[in-house]
């Protein structure tokens, strides 16, 4: 196929013979894991040196008002929120085959379950529903930490952390914000198989944000400084 | 384009398989999760590294089956792992200047 009809039917291919717009989100993702990584040292770097409370996974004590903080990182919350994460994961893989596969017969004897796969606008739904979830314990996490004293400018570890983990969920808003504008045209013209890409994007997107959390959950929140 | 490639690039895995891919991150979550509750856990040596190991293999499953890239183009897969490689040597190289981690030589005065 010539490059004017390659244009004229939407593909973007390269002299590599793969789309330009794929290689972009890797090249992307890849510039992503620096930044992650920038973010994830400071954050190392800073750890146990505080010099004033809360502490992530110990108790304090103020010298000058006696007043006890407890260790502040609460890991039932953030283990649920973890889930949430890598269930929208789940929910996205599952919003992307059923594009790819729209418009395919069902084998005979398909049940409920095999009708709901093909259903593009459920999964993109569920994942747009859990992202804002994950963004809801976000939320409540954030709030309740300053609640309890830990502002981004109380000690070294509140700086590094809310810098760290706000940075995490203005990738996780983009993302409920990108798969939103996919909905918004599942609903009104339907997404079709040759939009498959356009949607493996926004997949690759969402997964990348969910591998950076897992790193995060595991440095942050379960290895004690 | 090699026809080969381009099948390649647009083979995903199956439900079957996204299945077991959540059942074994949930899993991992789950014992990441337990360890963190038992204190002589905790204080093992083999803690860190465990998490870590844990960790990665949760990263390395997502990145092959959700974000597809066992079955994708070799472009895409030095996309993503050359960066990844160059964060994770310099993330390692700060916390060595930072003396966040050491190399014990043996027999070093």
């Amino acid at each position: 196929m010539s490059a004017s009809a390659d244009a004229a039917h939407g593909h973007h291919y390269t002299t590599t013979g793969l789309d330009n717009r794929k290689i972009a989100i890797w090249a992307f993702i890849g510039s992503e894991c620096m930044l992650f990584a920038s973010l994830i040292s400071t954050y190392l770097i800073y750890k146990g040196k505080s010099l004033v409370g809360p502490f992530p996974h110990t108790p304090w004590t103020d010298p000058s008002s006696g007043k006890v903080f407890p260790a502040i990182l609460n890991i039932p919350v953030t283990s649920a929120s973890t889930f949430v994460l890598l269930m929208s994961s789940l929910a996205m893989v599952l919003a992307l085959s059923a594009v790819e596969n729209r418009g395919k017969p069902l084998p005979p004897g398909a049940g409920a379950w095999d009708k709901a796969l093909t259903s593009s606008k459920l999964w993109l739904w569920m994942t747009c529903l859990l992202g804002a979830g994950f963004l809801a314990f976000q939320a409540y996490e954030f709030t309740s930490f300053v609640h309890e004293g830990l502002t981004i400018r109380r000690n070294l570890f509140g700086s590094s952390f809310f810098t760290l983990t706000g940075f995490h969920g203005a990738h996780v808003t983009a993302g409920v914000i990108w798969l939103g504008s996919l909905l918004a045209i599942d609903y009104k013209r339907g997404l079709q198989p040759s939009d498959a890409l356009a949607v493996d994007l926004a997949a690759l997107y969402w997964h990348f944000v969910d591998v950076v959390w897992i790193a995060i959950f595991t440095l942050l929140y379960l290895i004690p400084g | 384009m090699s026809q080969d490639n381009a099948h390649a690039e647009h083979y995903h895995p199956t439900w079957k398989e996204y299945k077991w891919v959540a059942l074994i991150l949930f899993l991992i979550t789950v014992v990441e999760v337990w360890v963190y509750y038992i204190p002589e856990l905790v204080a093992s040596k083999a803690f860190v590294p465990g998490l870590l190991i844990m960790s990665a293999v949760k990263f390395a499953i997502v990145v092959m089956y959700y974000m597809h890239l066992k079955y994708d183009h070799k472009l895409f897969r030095s996309l993503f792992v050359g960066p990844l490689l160059v964060a994770i040597l310099t993330l390692l190289g700060l916390l060595f200047l930072f003396s966040k981690i050491a190399i014990r030589l043996s027999g070093g005065g």
